[in-house]
């Protein structure tokens, strides 16, 4: 794989990578979940106003 | 050097102008003492990251472990996972989090001090003060050297010139502007050094053919690795190293001691937790901080392993040969001869970068913990708290001329283990206590402090006495024994990290369960959940709420 024969030397390359995009996913999350929360704050009490 | 002096002066000039204008940034933003030691608390997480990864990256492991593995192979990218995985991952999700809430808890603004604070005792504040001020400056001054050297090659500056001119840039913004200015600096820096790896690593693969087409040219030259290598256990740079065979062993302590457990206990990394304003930001953190290590350690190793192949196609030698064994020169001169010039300039620029940054953070560190917890705190009895920033800032000018005056001193022999020596000591006397206050509600004063002085001591003693690559240049060993170790066999090939830290976790657990536990009130105090982490933790119930409101 990837030109590399012994599996013990592109296992650690595959995971170094995938453990890379693991981090940029993980973090990825934690950062919209708070732009969602907001989006969901701000609409409360005009949605409420609406049911009114 | 391959590249044109004038150009790199040029490029130097600009680069340090952007320094300072980016230094003066975090000066404007900096008024009170939490701001020159902690960044003011506020920090932007991607900032934070970036600190932390150019803080710990420095132009030796870019250069050092590149020239490593085009001499043992692609095997040390497991070190770049768990690099990743413990460095970053656990260290920002994990240890992160605790440690920023506990040292906003109990009001702390240095790492001695937060150890110091949760245990409440001066002593462990004090003792862990002055190890990081008496032998940090050895950590510092081995960077100090390789910058000094770096630039007396790249820009023909005479040596002592140039490591004098070098430490007066760094000192002016860390002294004038503290953490902030440091981790807007390294931030810049870290920045400068992604582009420097992201374009060596493009041009790497595109001249050797292509990604597979590299690896596969380098697989195919297993054949060629030197039969002494060979009897050792090497077979070929992108096969792990025979099991058992001594390559095997250098390779996986490397791995194993290289891993996050000592960057988990250095002070200079675990105090830029408490920069951040939430543990969410530290979460966010991990987004950056992944990948720049990938980018830094991973692609050093790849491109140092595959330089092997340019050298051959080239030269019909292997890395190793061309650099005469020195594998410290391979990666230069892999740099000169492979990449076109302009690209040269900028990667010294990223390797200057490197260096700045490692040593920026030392030098604030060392300057806290003696200004701050060794004389404020530990020997003032936190009595003149009121001159905080100042005796910082002295403290830090008092340990940048001792780190110069031992880059001076020193023989070479002792630098170069420097680091290593610093990193081991910094394991067995931190790490027991650090994971003891975060994890072990437990662990008494008495524990830590127990843990903290068998750790330094037994460390120290290892080092000195025991462990062949220190004792030996050291000399001190052989000057009150009248010989090079006190222990024989394999001893003195077993690093200290591996004798000390267990030593260290042992006396914590067993002093701690036979002496008193600390007071529920104290510890509730110290375990706390501020506010906007109980507003994160309730965060998602609350939305589930206002949807279900909405809905109705």
């Amino acid at each position: 794989m990837l030109g590399i024969d012994d599996p013990q030397i592109w296992l650690a390359y595959v995971s170094c990578v995938l453990s890379a995009l693991g981090c940029m996913v993980y973090g990825a999350l934690n950062w919209k979940s708070e732009d969602e929360e907001q989006t969901v704050k701000s609409s409360t009490p005009k949605a409420a106003v609406q049911d009114q | 050097m391959a590249v044109n002096t004038s150009t790199l002066i040029l490029f130097v000039l600009i680069y340090l102008a952007c320094t300072f204008y980016v230094a003066r940034l975090g000066y404007k933003k900096n008024s009170q003492t939490d701001g020159y030691m902690l960044a003011g608390r506020q920090v932007h997480p991607a900032i934070m990251a970036l600190s932390y990864g150019a803080a710990f990256i420095s132009t030796s492991a870019i250069i050092g472990f590149g020239g490593v593995a085009a001499s043992l192979g692609m095997g040390l990218l497991w070190l770049v996972f768990m690099n990743i995985f413990f460095g970053i991952f656990i260290a920002f999700v994990v240890f992160g989090p605790r440690t920023r809430r506990m040292g906003l808890n109990l009001g702390s603004i240095t790492y001695p001090e937060f150890i110091g604070k949760r245990f409440q005792s001066r002593f462990i504040q004090g003792f862990s003060g002055l190890l990081i001020a008496v032998f940090m400056p050895l950590y510092a001054a081995s960077v100090l050297i390789g910058a000094g050297r770096f630039l007396e090659t790249t820009l023909g500056i005479n040596y002592n010139l140039a490591l004098l001119i070098f430490t007066i840039i760094i000192a002016s913004y860390v002294i004038k502007g503290g953490l902030l200015s440091v981790m807007y600096v390294d931030a810049m820096q870290g920045t400068l050094m992604l582009l420097g790896m992201a374009f060596l690593l493009v041009f790497t693969y595109s001249k050797l053919g292509g990604v597979v087409e590299a690896h596969q040219a380098l697989t195919d030259m297993a054949s060629l690795v030197p039969q002494a290598l060979v009897d050792q256990g090497h077979r070929g740079w992108t096969a792990m190293p025979a099991f058992d065979s001594p390559i095997w062993w250098t390779m996986m302590s490397t791995i194993t001691l290289g891993v996050g457990i000592g960057v988990l206990a250095q002070p200079q990394l675990a105090v830029r937790f408490m920069t951040v304003k939430d543990d969410r930001s530290l979460k966010r953190a991990v987004l950056v901080g992944g990948p720049f290590i990938l980018m830094m350690a991973g692609v050093a190793y790849v491109v140092g392993a595959l330089s092997n192949v340019y050298f051959y196609r080239t030269t019909g030698m292997i890395s190793l040969q061309v650099a005469g064994g020195n594998t410290d020169i391979i990666m230069p001169e892999f740099l000169n001869q492979a990449m076109p010039e302009t690209f040269v300039a900028l990667f010294m620029l990223s390797l200057l970068a490197a260096a700045m940054s490692t040593a920026a953070a030392q030098f604030h560190t060392m300057g806290t913990s003696i200004g701050h917890d060794f004389y404020q705190q530990g020997l003032m009895n936190g009595k003149s708290t009121g001159t905080a920033v100042h005796a910082t800032k002295l403290g830090i000018a008092f340990t940048i001329l001792v780190s110069v005056a031992l880059a001076y001193i020193l023989p070479v022999s002792i630098i170069a283990r420097a680091t290593a020596m610093f990193m081991g000591l910094c394991t067995s006397a931190f790490l027991p206590l650090y994971m003891g206050a975060l994890f072990w509600k437990r662990t008494t004063r008495a524990g830590a402090t127990a843990s903290l002085v068998v750790g330094s001591i037994s460390s120290l003693f290892w080092l000195i006495f025991v462990h062949a690559k220190e004792a030996v240049p050291l000399k001190i060993c052989l000057a009150i024994f009248g010989k090079e170790t006190l222990l024989t066999g394999t001893w003195p090939l077993v690093d200290p990290i591996l004798v000390a830290t267990p030593l260290a976790f042992l006396t914590l657990i067993v002093v701690s369960l036979m002496t008193v536990p600390p007071s529920a009130e104290f510890l509730k105090k110290a375990y706390r959940l501020r506010f906007e982490d109980e507003e994160e933790e309730m965060s998602e119930p609350a939305s589930h709420k206002a949807t279900e409101s909405t809905g109705v």
